[in-house]
């Protein structure tokens, strides 16, 4: 009726093995393309997918320009949070997005926004007044938050008064990164980089209203290569959970 | 011409020229003295001051660019110095650039000079100095025609240097069409736009020139000096 021991260990031993390589199995990775605005937000969803799902979310950050440039010829990308809504549209028509696969994960908001404390109003007046040397937005062609910037302009009668000042931001990160600097006074940045928690981290700022511009609706899509990892779909349907709304909305987005 | 380059691409161009112009002109003046020092000091300082020379070399340009926006900035030490003497800042304007790429380019002016310098050795100078000539004219009649390959291979390098660069001006730039919007940044836009055909247009200019200049290095080549 004794066992030998050695023979108990190596029970326990194959046990532990069996356990860990069906862990391993069920633990994908995916690789996901995030753009640059959605940087911090996404971080904190890749945490809590990880911990309530045990699949690793690998995020990249960037231009959502660029990612589609690397996307075409064939980066690793298996899940693409854009800032806009053309670009997957675009992909999901040529072929290298799933299709259907397309929804709005967060609708951005647009924020006039200085590091100094006093310098921006509510009501964004300080626009009229002239009183700054260097107006950072990223740039209208690629970043769709630029493109809101020059409608705002527009709509506002100032775009020919401003545009000696602008500065360009290659992306939204950089523009934030020019005026937290202070070497441009003000910029047009994403509402969520300078919002935690639901409120403003720093400076001054003034929210620009919705109506000002065309709504910054951005899709999330399922790329060609992520077609069959379920760690791909999983990340896909945890941005829907309430857990990960939450998450979005408290750095200023919304959602509808 | 201009069906194939648009007026943006032959700006970007010619602003690419100016800089790498002025850049080249001005590492001239800085990078000779400190090269010549470099090669006959015996100072214990002077491997620190060739590492830091050799700095840029190694460093990731969003390094250089980060650090020059903040110090170029209007909280940083440079920016305040400039704004006491009634300049503003730096970035976002031309003379930024100037002074960015000087610093980014320095290796590629000091290293080619400083190898010429001390293959002259110290015979020449020995003798030109038995003829009574005094160090200035030493320098300038027997060290700089001496080491006249030298100089050709640093200009060369340091203006082609500068027509590459891409991620400081990127940095500090802010991206303003006749100021900062160099022709790398240009390409850069058209392939974030999708603009593909504008991006090889202009990226078959940059290539061709690249070719040309690297070519005319190595044909132009007296001596039988080799590498750079």
């Amino acid at each position: 009726m004794n066992f030998p021991t050695p023979h108990l260990h190596g029970v326990c031993l194959s046990a532990l093995l069996i356990f860990l390589l069906a862990a391993a199995a069920q633990a994908g990775e995916v690789q996901v393309a995030v753009a640059a605005n959605f940087t911090a937000p996404a971080q904190q969803i890749a945490a809590e997918f990880e911990r309530q799902t045990g699949h690793q979310a690998r995020l990249s950050f960037g231009a959502t320009g660029k990612f589609y440039a690397q996307i075409s010829n064939g980066a690793p990308f298996e899940v693409f949070l854009s800032a806009d809504d053309t670009t997957p549209a675009r992909l999901e028509k040529e072929g290298q997005a799933v299709a259907g696969s397309r929804f709005t994960y967060a609708i951005g908001a647009l924020a006039l926004w200085s590091a100094k404390t006093e310098l921006v109003d509510a009501q964004g007046e300080v626009l009229k007044s002239g009183s700054f040397k260097h107006l950072a937005i990223a740039n209208p062609k690629t970043v769709p938050y630029g493109a809101a910037a020059i409608e705002t302009l527009t709509q506002l009668k100032l775009l020919d008064a401003t545009q000696p000042k602008f500065v360009q931001g290659e992306n939204i990160a950089q523009t934030f990164q020019f005026v937290s600097t202070g070497n441009a006074e003000l910029g047009f940045v994403a509402l969520s980089q300078i919002t935690k928690d639901g409120k403003l981290t720093d400076g001054s700022a003034w929210i620009v209203p919705g109506k000002l511009h065309e709504p910054i609706r951005q899709d999330a899509v399922t790329l060609v290569k992520g077609k069959d990892n379920p760690a791909a779909a999983a990340f896909m349907d945890y941005l829907k959970t309430p857990r990960a709304h939450a998450i979005i909305t408290s750095f200023g987005y919304t959602l509808r | 011409m201009e069906s194939w380059l648009t007026n943006a691409d032959l700006q970007a161009i010619w602003l690419t020229v100016r800089l790498a112009t002025t850049t080249t002109l001005i590492l001239f003046l800085l990078g000779t003295p400190l090269a010549w020092w470099l090669a006959k000091s015996r100072a214990w300082w002077k491997q620190p001051i060739g590492a830091i020379v050799a700095l840029p070399l190694v460093l990731p340009p969003t390094v250089i660019g980060f650090y020059l926006l903040v110090a170029l900035g209007p909280h940083g030490a440079i920016g305040q110095l400039t704004q006491s003497l009634g300049l503003g800042t730096l970035p976002f304007t031309f003379w930024g650039l100037v002074v960015a790429s000087v610093i980014y380019s320095l290796p590629f002016m000091v290293q080619p000079l400083q190898n010429a310098f001390e293959a002259i050795g110290e015979r020449p100078l020995e003798v030109a100095a038995t003829l009574r000539a005094s160090p200035l004219d030493t320098f300038f009649s027997v060290a700089v025609p001496l080491a006249l390959p030298g100089f050709v291979t640093a200009g060369i390098l340091s203006f082609a240097h500068t027509v590459g660069e891409f991620g400081v001006v990127l940095m500090i730039g802010g991206n303003i069409p006749g100021v900062s919007r160099v022709a790398s940044v240009q390409i850069y836009d058209y392939v974030e736009a999708m603009e593909y055909a504008n991006a090889h247009r202009l990226a078959a200019v940059m290539l061709v020139f690249s070719f040309l200049v690297l070519l005319a290095m190595y044909l132009w080549r007296p001596g039988k000096r080799k590498g750079i």
